[in-house]
């Protein structure tokens, strides 16, 4: 399974970015084989229009199965979302990688379908 | 830190005099971001001093080179706008009317198109009259509000107040319910809605509150003005009750809001024995929700 | 005559100002009012009146045609707007998103993106005693409001071309849509409040439709509020004070129920009065 994070930084002692189309970074962590990458998305998050969705498609491209995140997606991201198969956990805006991780494991986040 | 928005969806309902009066009750435990952009108005009350003003940019608009260009005219045919007209024997474009969609830019045969970033407007990271830092921003005229200003504006603010160790960090959020208000609510902990007792007060409350659903914030709801109409006052507690959000109290219609933003103060320094205690209590209910 | 009516911030009574100059100029001659503020129009709790017909404004956005699509991709990289999304085999088209710009639609290789017509607002239109009123409403959720404006303001030229006096009810602010509200009216008025709040934003309206080029005066409301920074500013400037409408809480109760003002507050009557008197001294 691959655990996506919406992230201020780029590793485990970073924080869970609040904001899903604006993140900096998007965190992954390949649980197979415990190994936890950073994908920039400061070239998006800059962008005037349509964050969202573009963050929505970087997500997919990256092959994302479980994303953990703060506020979650606007309309237009959500909308993208739909079309994809990718479970979304919200509300950890703040907490530690490690923390919104482990809090995910044990079943402690809101998810909001897709 | 926790970080709070105060939002209200129409203008003139005593936003900005309500968030300027609970930044005064907790001046030295507080910073503010000014968020409603379209209507930067708190720094007028804040007086803010050491002001550090910083270029924002964002979006494109076409730029023709006059040199390059060979008045094929392409580009003015294209333009779904009617940005582009023939101008000196080449051809020009009214940064009024451009979109910046950049078709042109993709189709120019000799290449003399250009799309660079438009300096949109500024922000600022300023020092207010009591004492607080206050961050604002202004935009040029025909900029369009967007949720990267507000993103900024509010990333700023949150490291300062990170810096400065205060608990609190108040955001005078953006209005409408587009990109601007989403952005304004990222990573937030709670709303204060203003409301006013008129039809369209509650009308707009109802679109508001609709978009706070789906980000499930929790959030409290302000009365002003509820004497002139205790019947939609009335239905404005219904709609709080059925929607499950806290009754923060009614402030009864006073002269004392335009007088105090007139005489640029807050209300505190407007009538401290009437308002210190109002105010106090509001925010003594806001700090038991978080 | 074109005359809009705008401010450079919400809630300074613009559309109460807008609503009762029109309902008492159609009492003296040919009247339409449009409301232009399509976000939130609010002009028909104050006019109501009687539905006369109603039309639904189109715009075009790209359709994909999965079809004829290679999945190039390039489309997603030449939106502005990111309004075109790829997800695998898939383009998704975001139409909020959309300016229609048709770039997508004709540089497609493979003619994927052909444009459809979708729904951007509708304009209804009203009829209460002699004034005729428009109002248009954009598609919740969608934020092309400029496009719909310049639609309305076409709607007027067809269909009330031969009359005496056409009051716009612009979006408040200094964005697109107002710019796109005003700029075709023969003058503007600005009204404002005397209070700094008021007088900051006036100060940013004024520069707006002077960058217009366009003539215009200002209508001061809430009269007696504030300080005197806003005369301070007018006189300095050269610009006309065409009326005064007193800070009154009668008026205020009035407009929480959605009321008309002027048949019943005397002071409106005859703010309404100088104003109509300076549009005739204006022809």
């Amino acid at each position: 399974m691959i655990v996506g994070f919406t992230s201020t930084g780029e590793g485990w002692d970073a924080k869970i970015d609040p904001r899903f189309g604006r993140t900096d970074y998007i965190l992954l962590y390949d649980e197979e084989k415990d190994e936890l990458k950073a994908v920039d998305n400061r070239e998006v998050s800059a962008m005037a229009h349509g964050v969202g969705p573009k963050t929505a498609q970087r997500i997919h491209e990256l092959g994302v199965e479980v994303l953990i995140t703060g506020n979650g997606p606007g309309g237009n991201a959500a909308e993208v979302l739909k079309n994809m198969n990718v479970k979304i956990y919200i509300k950890a805006g703040g907490m530690g990688i490690r923390e919104a991780y482990e809090a995910y494991k044990a079943n402690k986040l809101e998810s909001i379908g897709g | 830190m926790k970080e709070i928005v105060i939002l209200s969806g129409k203008g003139g309902t005593g936003k900005s005099s309500v968030c300027s009066a609970l930044a005064h009750i907790k001046k030295d435990n507080i910073l503010v971001a000014d968020c409603d952009v379209d209507a930067a108005d708190l720094h007028l009350i804040m007086a803010p001093e050491k002001t550090l003003g910083v270029d924002f940019y964002s979006g494109v608009l076409a730029e023709i080179d006059a040199e390059k260009c060979t008045a094929c005219g392409l580009c003015a045919e294209k333009c779904r706008f009617d940005a582009i007209s023939p101008h000196e024997g080449k051809y020009r474009v009214e940064p009024l009317d451009c979109e910046g969609c950049a078709y042109c830019y993709y189709i120019c045969p000799a290449e003399a198109i250009a799309i660079p970033e438009q300096n949109i407007g500024n922000y600022y990271q300023a020092e207010s009259r009591l004492g607080f830092t206050l961050v604002h921003a202004r935009l040029n005229i025909g900029a369009e509000n967007s949720g990267k200003l507000v993103a900024k504006v509010k990333s700023i603010a949150k490291e300062q107040c990170k810096k400065e160790g205060k608990d609190f960090m108040l955001v005078d959020g953006s209005p409408g319910i587009g990109c601007p208000v989403i952005s304004s609510l990222a990573g937030v902990d709670y709303v204060i809605l203003v409301t006013e007792a008129t039809y369209s007060g509650l009308s707009d409350l109802e679109r508001l509150w609709e978009l706070l659903d789906m980000f499930k914030l929790p959030g409290a709801c302000l009365i002003n003005k509820a004497d002139i109409n205790p019947e939609i006052a009335s239905d404005i507690r219904k709609f709080m009750q059925k929607k499950k959000i806290a009754d923060l109290g009614d402030i009864e219609y006073s002269d004392d809001f335009p007088r105090a933003i007139a005489m640029g103060r807050t209300l505190i320094e407007e009538n401290e024995t009437r308002w210190r205690p109002v105010f106090e209590r509001i925010w003594k209910t806001i700090e038991e929700k978080i | 005559m074109r005359l809009a009516i705008a401010s450079g911030k919400g809630g300074t009574g613009k559309t109460t100002l807008a609503v009762n100059l029109a309902l008492k100029a159609s009492t003296m001659m040919k009247t339409v009012l449009a409301d232009l503020d399509v976000e939130e129009p609010n002009g028909a709790i104050f006019v109501g009146g009687e539905l006369q017909n109603e039309k639904t404004v189109y715009r075009h956005t790209p359709d994909w045609d999965q079809e004829k699509c290679t999945l190039c991709g390039k489309c997603t990289s030449w939106c502005a707007y990111n309004a075109l999304i790829k997800l695998g085999d898939i383009i998704l088209v975001m139409p909020n998103l959309c300016h229609s710009c048709y770039a997508c639609s004709e540089l497609c290789p493979d003619n994927a993106l052909p444009m459809v017509a979708s729904p951007l607002g509708t304009i209804k239109q009203f009829k209460r005693d002699e004034l005729h009123f428009t109002e248009s409403r954009l598609v919740i959720g969608l934020e092309q409001a400029a496009p719909l404006i310049g639609q309305s303001l076409n709607y007027l030229d067809e269909n009330y071309d031969d009359y005496d006096l056409q009051i716009l009810d612009s979006p408040p602010g200094t964005a697109c849509s107002m710019l796109e509200a005003v700029r075709s009216a023969d003058f503007v008025i600005l009204v404002t409040e005397p209070t700094p709040f008021g007088l900051h934003d006036l100060k940013l309206a004024v520069e707006t439709v002077r960058q217009l080029k366009l003539p215009f005066a200002v209508v001061i409301n809430r009269d007696g509020i504030g300080n005197d920074d806003l005369d301070k500013y007018l006189k300095a400037e050269g610009i006309d004070v065409w009326a005064r409408i007193p800070h009154q809480r009668e008026i205020a109760e009035l407009y929480s129920r959605g009321e008309i003002l002027y048949d019943k507050v005397e002071v409106v009557d005859s703010a309404l009065d100088e104003i109509l008197k300076k549009m005739e001294e204006l022809k």
